[in-house]
């Protein structure tokens, strides 16, 4: 193990490339379904196997989600798209190329936000750019021959790839959540790591700290979650660290990730890299984004977690924290929004919010789009506590369980069923505190003589006596009078 | 029986119910196996095409035929037509049956033409003289051992011999203007994009151009406007309508001529051809048409700046023929690599793997730059050229080819003798605009000579009204 004074030398530089697949129904450059889990090779026509005589179309659809991320990573959008041939032999590849931008990606640099321990640091992007996916390669247990599904062959993608300005594994965890955040908001990609929707490959090098050139880049394959890339990024580093310390020079090289161990091995040297030919696809004409199309786009775009961010803490006061949990989520953040809509108890919808719904979600393991209670419910409960009919236990453990089992319940309706509303007229309160202080005369002496802690039990059998219903408030003010001073 | 030599004798026989379409299909399976040794076909669709003229006969006795009723097409071995094998003329392609039909082919059938069989070319379109395929080489059917031209030798001998009465060819570089000029029939290259490349199995993408071999200038116009024109199919083909070519034929005004220095100077031309070229030339002067002559000093870098682009274009287009999904697999390999190395070694004959060698290496890192940048720089020269000199004329007239047809084996070994056959073809494929050959009388040995004129994109209409003005009064 190297000791933390040795990597504190070294500083760590990475860049991430990251594979977007967007939800499109139908493929890149043809119209069969992108339709996941179906038999393999029935979402295959004669064009995406490449039969020849077949020519590609550009997906309309498929432009205007890569024009989103464009815009929601603040890019610029190319407006006259060439596509490109990228060269190479591999049976999943049916036509012996993938069709990509290579010059000319449908948009050119941007930059995403990341925060790291309520820090923000932004994240230049190269380029975001368009191409299809490739099929699957399959070894099956006891087949001597490889098997190739199609079905994934065309589907759409986008390849969002950064600048080197990451600096650790947390920054670079951050950036795919970042990323995953905003396609999730722009509904383009389901941005699930672990099926594949969303893949990530990361360019990793180090250099001593205070230069300012960058070292030679690894790049690493095959990590299909989150927490492998944090993984890979950090074992990259100790190894190179370790290398860079005894001397060995540092190969531009890809390396794969290999899950159960967390280590990475060699998967081809830079002198044996591919050759890919790229070159202008002649069977695709441009795809020109003329204005009017760029502000259809641009006036179909949904709010952005950023922005939503900066309205929960600007507009509603919310601390960052609570701005931060409440935008995780497209669902969530629009629930309450529209949560916002019915209440202006803003603070007090943010802990309903993050308090008993993420609680019942997360037990059950539901999705927002699941939870039977509808917004303004919530702010009804809101409502009865600011009122004062409820307290927030009251209304959290009897009232909520109950709308919970029965959707279509109003919470005024249950708490006066469940005889659950405070009594706060003075009336009805006075003579329980009356009996309670003529049951506990002793006390009362003691009271009096300088025991001012005992108020706290009084009130307690106060609470006790009217069944929980006796306004706090309203009986401690009736209490200290009847009590004397 | 009596000899069909055009459409419009076929349609006035049809009108006048002296044949049917049936009699016109048997008539020229006669003649196909008479001229079975000209090995212009590869698969003759005998039973369909018998079937289909029954079931036009019907239609046209109820009056409910296509216009293309009664006219006999042939198409080359690249256009796919639906659960028909389809082989480009290699061996990669073996017992390969497409599930589709190419728009061209498909329009012709919407119009009541019958598709009688499927022509001879050579491997792929890449070649001159159609002894690249799988199939065996055509024969000349003005001289049985000289080449037909190519790459569309079997769709130019089949119009030629009367194997039918027009036929679908392919044109990259000269592929249907060449071979036309070889038989003595007519042959367009239309402007690049006019019609859809849907089905038509491809060599190099930005140059292949469908094109139409007819005995006469009007069956070939009324095949043109019968394919051409949008085609949701090919998002590069053009969205300008289609005039319909065969009703403007008329040709009256005065037109401005240019003829490049380079092409009539040419070493390698042929003196009868030479002589003949300028003959047409004198012959329209005198007809009261200005005639000039124009420097082209970008000849000499068309051909290179073709062979680069196509060669670079083909390589990519022919790496789907690998074994793995359809076609050709050796029996072989023993590993992925293999497999690979070996299909393709076996499957490919030697000029297609010589082009994509050639196309592999001018895209290849190293040499990009060199190669395949600077040819798409010069491309952009030659077409800004072409078209410049089309605004101020309305035609260029120059030698389709410069000899008549050569004998068998004559370039075998000599792939860049082979190559500069394509030298006054390849303008019109570099810039994309129209060309068409016309017939311009024989040689010494009576080999028929060709005469092209090239006119601006999309100017096809006064391309046919020149052509018919031209043919008619030679």
């Amino acid at each position: 193990m190297l000791s933390e004074d040795i990597k504190e030398k070294y500083e760590l530089v990475i860049g991430l490339e990251v594979h977007a697949q967007l939800l499109t129904v139908s493929k890149m450059y043809n119209a069969d379904s992108t339709e996941y889990g179906n038999m393999p090779n029935t979402n295959v026509s004669v064009i995406t196997l490449g039969h020849p005589g077949t020519l590609p179309k550009v997906n309309k659809m498929a432009v205007e989600y890569a024009i989103k991320m464009g815009i929601a990573c603040n890019g610029e959008i190319t407006r006259h798209n060439i596509f490109a041939r990228k060269n190479y032999f591999y049976p999943d590849l049916p036509k012996g190329y993938q069709i990509t931008q290579d010059k000319g990606p449908i948009c050119v640099g941007g930059h995403v936000p990341i925060f790291i321990n309520g820090e923000q640091k932004s994240i230049a992007l190269t380029r975001i750019h368009m191409e299809e996916d490739a099929g699957k390669s399959m070894h099956l247990a006891g087949e001597v021959d490889t098997l190739v599904d199609f079905n994934r062959a065309g589907v759409p993608l986008i390849e969002i790839v950064s600048e080197p300005d990451l600096r650790s594994s947390e920054e670079a965890y951050a950036f795919l959540v970042e990323i995953k955040k905003l396609v999730r908001y722009l509904d383009i990609c389901d941005g699930n790591m672990e099926e594949g929707s969303l893949r990530c490959d990361a360019n990793i090098s180090i250099r001593k700290k205070g230069d300012t050139e960058l070292g030679k880049k690894v790049e690493v394959k095959n990590m299909n979650s989150f927490r492998n890339v944090v993984r890979a990024i950090e074992h990259e580093f100790e190894r190179q660290v370790q290398m860079m310390e005894d001397g060995i020079e540092i190969d531009s090289e890809t390396r794969n990730f290999d899950g159960p161990t967390g280590t990475t091995s060699s998967l081809r040297s830079k002198e044996n890299l591919n050759d890919y030919r790229y070159f202008p696809e002649p069977d695709l004409s441009p795809v020109v984004v003329s204005e009017e199309w760029l502000q259809a786009v641009k006036s179909e775009m949904p709010a952005l977690p950023r922005e939503l961010f900066d309205k929960f803490v600007n507009q509603y006061g919310l601390p960052d924290y609570d701005a931060g949990v409440l935008t995780d989520s497209k669902e969530i953040a629009l629930f309450f929004e529209e949560l916002c809509t019915k209440t202006d108890n803003y603070k007090a919808a943010s802990n309903w919010m993050m308090g008993p719904v993420k609680s019942y979600l997360n037990e059950l393991t539901l999705h927002i789009s699941d939870f039977p209670i509808k917004p303004e419910q919530v702010a009804e409960l809101i409502a009865l506590i600011d009122d004062g009919k409820v307290n927030f236990s009251v209304a959290s453990q009897k009232i909520y369980p109950e709308l919970l089992r029965d959707k279509h319940k109003r919470p005024y309706q249950i708490a006066q069923d469940l005889n659950l509303i405070q009594e706060s007229d003075e009336g009805s309160i006075k003579p329980i505190i009356e009996s309670v202080i003529a049951e506990n005369a002793a006390k009362v002496e003691e009271y009096k003589s300088g025991k001012k802690g005992l108020l706290g039990m009084f009130m307690g059998q106060v609470m006790k006596k009217s069944q929980g219903k006796a306004d706090p408030k309203v009986a401690s003010k009736i209490l200290t009078e009847l009590l004397g001073d | 029986m009596e000899k069909f030599h055009s459409f419009d004798e076929i349609k006035r026989s049809l009108e006048n119910r002296e044949t049917d379409c049936k009699t016109i299909v048997q008539y020229y399976l006669n003649n196909i196996k008479t001229k079975a040794h000209l090995n212009a076909f590869v698969e003759v669709y005998e039973q369909s095409a018998l079937a289909k003229a029954e079931e036009i006969d019907e239609k046209l006795a109820s009056g409910k035929a296509g216009k293309l009723a009664g006219m006999v097409v042939g198409i080359k071995d690249v256009l796919c037509l639906t659960a028909h094998t389809v082989n480009a003329s290699s061996k990669i392609l073996e017992g390969f049956e497409s599930q589709f039909t190419s728009t061209a082919v498909q329009r012709l059938i919407e119009e009541d033409a019958i598709i009688i069989g499927r022509l001879n070319c050579d491997e792929f379109g890449m070649g001159s003289s159609n002894e690249n395929s799988v199939h065996g080489k055509v024969l000349n059917d003005a001289d049985n051992t000289r080449v037909p031209g190519g790459s569309s030798g079997g769709s130019a001998v089949a119009v030629q011999a009367n194997l039918c009465t027009t036929s679908l060819g392919t044109d990259t570089g000269g592929s249907v203007r060449q071979p036309a000029a070889f038989t003595g029939i007519v042959g367009i290259k239309p402007t690049y994009s006019r019609v859809s490349r849907h089905g038509l199995i491809a060599y190099a993408s930005s140059f292949d151009t469908i094109g139409v071999f007819s005995r006469n200038i009007k069956d070939n116009a009324l095949v043109l406007e019968t394919i051409a024109g949008p085609d949701d199919y090919d998002s590069t083909v053009s969205r300008k309508s289609v005039p319909q070519y065969s009703t403007l034929l008329h040709f009256g005004k005065p037109v401005k001529i240019a003829y490049l220095k380079e092409t009539i100077d040419s070493k390698a031309l042929q003196p009868e051809i030479k002589e003949q070229t300028l003959s047409v030339l004198e012959k329209l002067k005198q007809e009261g048409h200005k005639i000039e002559e124009v420097n082209f000093p970008l000849l000499e870098y068309v051909l290179p700046t073709y062979y680069i682009l196509t060669t670079a274009e083909a390589s990519s287009n022919l790496s789907r023929f690998d074994g793995v999904k359809f076609g050709y697999r050796t029996p072989n390999a023993h590993n992925l690599e293999s497999m690979y190395k070996l299909t393709r070694s076996e499957g490919f004959g030697e000029e297609v793997k010589r082009r994509i060698m050639l196309g592999t290496f001018v895209l290849s890192a190293s040499y990009y730059d060199a190669y395949f940048t600077k040819a798409q720089k010069v491309r952009r020269l030659i077409k800004d050229f072409t078209e410049d000199l089309l605004n101020k004329y309305d035609y260029i007239i120059m030698p389709t080819t410069p000899s008549t047809a050569f004998k068998f084996g004559e370039h075998s070994n000599d792939p860049v003798a082979m190559y500069l056959e394509d030298m006054f073809t390849v303008q019109a494929s570099v810039s994309g605009v129209p060309a068409i050959s016309i017939p311009n009388g024989v040689d010494e040995k009576g080999l028929p000579i060709g005469l092209q004129i090239m006119a601006n994109s999309y100017k096809e209409a006064d391309l046919y009204a020149f052509a018919n003005y031209l043919t008619a009064s030679n």
